[in-house]
Parts: structure tokens; C-alpha cells; sequence
């Protein structure tokens, strides 16, 4: 049976479930059993399965990634979570040096099953160090699995399949879904870690997406498709392992790629999908593969700057125009923005 | 303290020391072809510690933890081995001598990052307080470690949580070629810096081994009896240098008297002096002691060299947990 929730509760459930299901999965950050509970997401886990289990911790990111590890060598399964990626960055150290390679080094005796939730974003002012979007930073190291998902669905089963998978996991979450709504089975169902979706199937062109950049994707495939531009829509929901067989396969039938990337355009995972689609579909293509990405610079914080600086539908739009070689309207978009651009609604009322 | 004890301890820190100097002998050979930080004349706080320890408790330690490893009971050949790089090593080949573990031994890795191990040793903790053992979990580092942040982090969240975990930081006065004089304040100790983080912090002489193995045996006590972690600095003295085979008190950075004056103090000559002196062992049984070590290490090296090298299919392998 599957019912609409939000993401941010589809989460909240999925940590419910994996702790019903195993007395080993115990979760802490800073702030989990705070009254805002980093954004609903954590809400009445503490009382449910109290304090030894679910915790609040110290402002200590680098070490405590290490206690995660260091539990999860004796059987645990630690889930952590941060309310923004950036403060996570004081972690690297455990995370690349750690977790990452314990399994390998050691030649595949224990392993590090931890999962790391950050949340990302966009807007409201949040600018250089509370919004970056480093997905690729984490996606370059060996051994390290990275899952962004899009839809309240995914969210769930993507961060149920986290947890119980046996490796370090990098959960990461748009701040601008987390209001999403969607249906969700009730049950604790698990998205397999690796499985890009076909959101929306075409002939025209593949985009490829993932993340909050799949809901700007799906707002102008519906402007594309009444100007007759079918398009191909895939959602990656796992950065890595990266589900290339999807993308190729959809590649091969449209004859044109663009990638989209909620990050900064060099290196990201844009980058590589049209890298990988340029060196293993060339016969296929019907012209240069494109990518939709940030600008390299730092995240602006003044909305005018972000104007510039952050990828809409109507970009996506006119991106799809370029590569046809048609000039195509995008009027219904900028009309359908009732509100600022930034803020991911009406809903979002800040202060974070 | 009784004298078995006392002559185990001998036995542990006679085949470290014994290891090391074969490896610095054998080094030159070019078989061994990693980096390679050995613990000569600071054998005793790792023989001691690993004596006290059961196997089920856990040990972490750093880029120098062979005698680490092979007081908590870890395997001989498979160590070498791994520092041969072959594939029977105790990490497959893929570590190298920064890298070891023997799990059966409770032996459960050491790493090359300074201070990496520390918040590892504090998760076991975490784990043991969750599953309700009595098991202890112990981390070996050295005074570099202790300016790192994650060693603050670390201590003070085991502290927090009031964990079953044993701090041992030998201090050896340098941190590669860098005097603690030149990194930290003078006056100020390391053990303080635990006490001041709310662990019970004590120190010692890390080159008098029955003393440090009363002090080891009454802090696991504690430990093991729910007090809490405990924090336990040792002074000692590496011999050789930083990385690698050979002596290098003529480059500058510490003087040859300085050196002597340490080698004078050898902590495994004064325990068997001391085992003499007391009639606790003969001059015959150190002597067949010292054989039967040196027959074990010889088999572990042959084991070493005749081992092969991993198979290039197994780059591939173990990247992720299956």
C-alpha cells in the first residue's frame, strides 16, 4: 500500500524501519533530536528508541565520522547525518582516509557499513559555505557510494537500501525536496543502490539528471513536448555506482545527451556522463553531447547573482532549443513562477 | 608481579626487537618494498599493553605498529609477508607495513594518517557500551598525534560517553624529524592534555618495562570494571630512523649523545638484567629463548619470500563489500 508523504517524512520513516529491523542501526548528528529534528526528518526517534541509540553529538565532525567507523567495524550500523554538506568537509580526513578504503586495504576483511546524510540546496541567501553542491568530490574517491535521491519514493528506499548496504555510503538530500510530495509504500520497501529511473521516456534527446535538477528537468520536458521535443528523462538516483547501461541504452535510441548537474560544471558528474557517452557511444550520436552545470565560481548569496548563477527549466528549455537548432519558447515557465526564485516554493518561509 | 609474567613480557619484547632488526638487516635487499617505520627501543609499551589485553579486546595503531601488532598477538608470517607485499600477507598485499590487521587477534588495523585511529578506537567503545561487553578497546599513537583535532574530538566524546577505551601514547620527542619542542609549548604534557579533557591521565618511563606493566594492568582494570577510559603516556625512544632501515643521528636533527644516552637505558637488556639479577630466568633459558625466536623469524621470512604476489585480477577486487 502506498500513500502521498512528503520526502522529508518518507526519510523519517525509513529510519524508523531500518531501526525496527535491526537493533545494530543506531543514528546521531548534531541536532537529531532537536524540535526541528534537521528538518523533520528525525522526529520521534529518540523516543521511540532512545538515547543510546539516537543522540545528539559533539560539534566534532571529523571524529565522530571516525566513531562511526570505528563502530561499524564491531557490527553497528551508524547513520549519520548533517544539515549541511559543507560542515562535513571537516571530514574528509575519515571519510577518504577511513571508510573509503578499510575494506580494500585490509584485502576485504571488515567493512565500514556507515551512511552519511547531507543536505544541499539552493537560494535564501545561503551562498558560499551552506549550499554547496559537491556531489563529485565524493564520487571521485574509490570506495565511496554516493545516492541522490529525487522522489519521496527513492528517498526511502534508497536511504532503507543505504543502511543495510555493507559499505560507506554518501546519502546526499536537495533541502528543496524535502517539502516534495509523493506516493510511498508503507512498507520498508529498498531502492537497489546502482538504478538510474526512465522518469519519462522520448525520441528526440536523453537528458540525464538527478536530484532537485530532475524537477526542473520534468517542468520543461511538459513545455518541450507541446512544442513537439519529445525528450528521454533519466534520473540517476545513485551518482555511484552510476547505471551507465541505462544511459547508453537511452543514448543510443535518441542520438543526443544533455546532462544535467545540480554542481560546478568542471569535473562534476555532468562531466563524466559526457565523457562516458562520447567515448562509448560516438556511432550513436547525432551531434556533441551538452551539459547544463554552475558556473565555476562560488555560490552566490544575493538573488540577483543567483539569478545568474543557478540552472532553471527555462535554461534546460533553451539548452534543448540550441542543440535542435529551433528557437523555442519558454513564456509558460517564467509564467508559471508565482513566486521568488529564491525559494523552492510558497511553502519555504526559511530562516534555513 | 609474578615472573611468569615478567618473563613473557621478556619473550614478547626479545621477538620484536628481534623482527626489527631483521627487517633492518634484510631491508637492503630490496624485497621489501614499502615504507617501513620500525620500533627499535621502544619495544616495551606495545609488548606490554598486548600482554595485559585479551584477544577479544580491540587494538588500533598507527604507521609504526609492528610491535603493536605482534604483542596483541598478530601473526608473524602473515605480517612479513604483507611487508613483502605478497598476497599471503595479513592484508593481502594491499596494505603494506602501514597497513595491518589480524582480526583473530583483535588486532583491528593500523593506518598511516597521523591521529586516524584515535576516533576509530573510540567507535569500538561506542560499540562495546552498545552491545553490553566487557570487552576493552585501545589505541596506540604517539606525541604528533595529540596536535592533530581529531585527537581532541576523539578523547573528549570517550570521555562524554564515559567509554571503555584505552588511550597509550608513547612519546618519542619527535614527530619525522620535528622535536616536541618545536610543536608544543614547553611546561605543558601530553598527559595533561587528557586529564584536562576529564579522562584519568597518568604517565611514565616507557622504557621501564615492569612498570609499565603495572600501570597497564591497573588502568585495564579500571577500564574493564566500567571506570571509564583511562589515558596512559609513555616516554620512549626510537633508535633507528623515522622511515626506514638505518641510523641517522649524523643528518642534524638530534645528536649521536642523545641517542646513546637513550641506548643506554635499552628497555629489553634491562628487563633481562632484571629477570637475571632475581633469578627468574637462567643466562640458558634467555639464551634458548633467544634461539627459538630466531628460528621462528627465519621460517616467517622464508614463508615471506617463497609467497606470491597478488594476482592482477585482484586490483579490482574488494573495492566494495559484496
Amino acid at each position: 500500500m502506498s500513500r502521498i508523504i512528503t520526502y522529508a517524512k518518507a526519510i523519517n520513516e525509513a529510519y524508523f524501519q531500518a531501526m525496527e529491523q535491526d537493533p545494530a542501526v543506531i543514528c546521531f548528528g548534531l541536532g537529531i533530536d532537536d524540535p526541528k529534528g534537521v528538518f523533520g526528518t528525525t522526529l520521534g526517534l529518540q523516543d521511540r528508541f532512545g538515547s543510546a541509540r539516537v543522540f545528539d553529538m559533539p560539534t566534532a565532525e571529523n571524529g565522530m565520522t571516525g566513531v562511526a567507523i570505528g563502530a561499524s567495524l564491531n557490527g553497528i550500523r551508524p547513520v549519520m547525518c548533517h544539515q549541511r554538506l559543507d560542515f562535513f568537509l571537516l571530514a574528509l580526513d575519515q571519510l577518504v582516509n577511513n571508510a573509503a578504503k578499510w575494506h580494500y586495504m585490509f584485502g576485504g576483511q571488515d567493512s565500514v557499513p556507515i551512511t552519511i546524510r547531507l543536505i544541499i540546496g539552493r537560494g535564501w541567501g545561503q551562498g558560499p559555505t551552506h549550499s554547496q553542491n559537491l556531489q563529485a568530490l565524493f564520487a571521485h574517491i574509490p570506495g565511496l557510494k554516493v545516492v541522490m535521491p529525487t522522489t519521496a519514493e527513492d528517498a526511502k528506499g534508497l536511504l532503507l537500501a543505504s543502511i543495510f548496504d555493507d559499505n560507506p555510503v554518501v546519502f546526499i538530500e536537495h533541502r528543496w525536496l524535502h517539502n516534495l510530495e509523493g506516493h510511498v509504500p508503507e512498507e520498508a520497501c529498498r531502492t537497489p543502490l546502482g538504478k538510474a529511473a526512465t522518469v519519462r521516456e522520448g525520441r528526440d534527446l536523453t537528458m540525464v539528471s538527478f536530484s532537485y535538477m530532475t524537477i526542473e528537468a520534468l517542468h520543461a520536458l511538459d513545455v518541450l513536448e507541446k512544442q513537439g521535443i519529445s525528450c528521454e528523462l533519466i534520473d540517476l538516483r545513485s551518482i555511484k555506482p552510476l547505471d551507465w547501461p541505462t544511459v547508453f541504452a537511452s543514448v543510443r535510441k535518441t542520438g543526443r545527451l544533455l546532462a544535467l548537474d545540480t554542481g560546478p560544471e568542471f569535473c562534476s558528474v555532468a562531466a563524466e556522463v559526457v565523457a562516458r557517452v562520447g567515448m562509448e557511444c560516438f556511432d550513436a550520436l547525432r551531434q556533441a553531447p551538452q551539459r547544463l552545470a554552475l558556473p565555476d565560481v562560488p555560490t552566490p548569496s544575493s538573488p540577483s547573482l543567483k539569478k545568474v548563477f543557478y540552472q532553471r527549466s527555462e535554461d534546460i528549455v533553451q539548452a534543448v532549443g540550441g542543440m535542435l537548432g529551433r528557437e523555442l519558447s519558454v513564456a509558460e515557465l517564467e509564467q508559471q513562477r508565482t513566486w521568488p526564485l529564491d525559494v523552492p516554493g510558497e511553502w519555504f518561509r526559511g530562516p534555513f | 608481579m609474578t615472573d611468569h609474567r615478567a618473563v613473557n613480557l621478556l619473550r614478547s619484547m626479545k621477538r620484536i626487537r628481534l623482527v626489527e632488526e631483521t627487517i633492518a638487516e634484510r631491508y637492503a635487499e630490496w624485497k621489501m618494498r614499502c615504507p617501513t617505520h620500525l620500533c627499535t627501543g621502544q619495544e616495551t609499551v606495545g609488548a606490554a599493553v598486548g600482554q595485559v589485553l585479551r584477544p577479544d579486546d580491540f587494538a588500533l595503531s598507527t604507521h609504526r605498529s609492528h610491535g603493536h601488532y605482534l604483542g596483541k598477538g598478530g601473526d608473524l608470517k602473515r605480517m612479513l609477508a604483507e611487508i613483502y607485499l605478497k598476497g599471503t600477507g595479513c592484508s593481502g598485499g594491499k596494505g603494506g607495513s602501514m597497513h595491518l590487521i589480524d582480526r583473530e587477534a583483535g588486532f583491528k588495523g593500523s593506518t598511516a594518517i597521523v591521529g586516524g585511529t584515535i576516533p576509530l578506537a573510540v567507535g569500538l567503545g561506542l560499540s562495546i557500551a552498545l552491545k553490553g561487553s566487557d570487552q576493552i578497546s585501545c589505541v596506540f599513537f604517539g606525541d604528533g598525534a595529540v596536535e592533530e583535532g581529531v585527537f581532541y574530538e576523539s578523547v573528549s566524546f570517550a570521555a562524554l560517553k564515559q567509554l571503555p577505551v584505552l588511550f597509550v601514547c608513547e612519546n618519542n620527542f619527535y614527530s619525522v624529524y620535528t622535536p616536541v619542542a618545536k610543536r608544543q609549548p614547553a611546561g605543558r604534557a601530553i598527559h595533561a592534555l587528557a586529564a584536562a579533557m576529564g579522562v584519568n591521565a597518568r604517565h611514565g618511563d616507557g622504557n621501564d618495562p615492569l612498570a609499565v606493566l603495572d600501570q597497564v594492568e591497573a588502568a585495564v582494570a579500571e577500564i574493564r570494571s566500567g571506570g571509564g577510559p583511562r589515558f596512559l603516556e609513555f616516554e620512549t625512544y626510537r633508535w633507528r630512523e623515522h622511515c626506514g632501515p638505518n641510523y641517522d643521528n649524523h643528518i642534524g636533527y638530534r645528536t649521536e649523545a642523545e641517542f646513546l644516552a637513550w641506548k643506554e637505558r635499552d628497555p629489553v637488556l634491562r628487563l633481562e638484567a632484571e629477570l637475571l639479577a632475581r633469578g627468574a630466568v637462567t643466562g640458558e633459558q634467555v639464551a634458548a629463548m633467544t634461539d627459538t625466536i630466531n628460528e621462528e623469524i627465519a621460517a616467517a621470512f622464508l614463508f615471506a619470500e617463497q609467497s606470491p604476489f597478488p594476482a592482477p585480477e585482484e586490483l579490482h577486487a574488494q573495492v566494495f563489500k559484496q
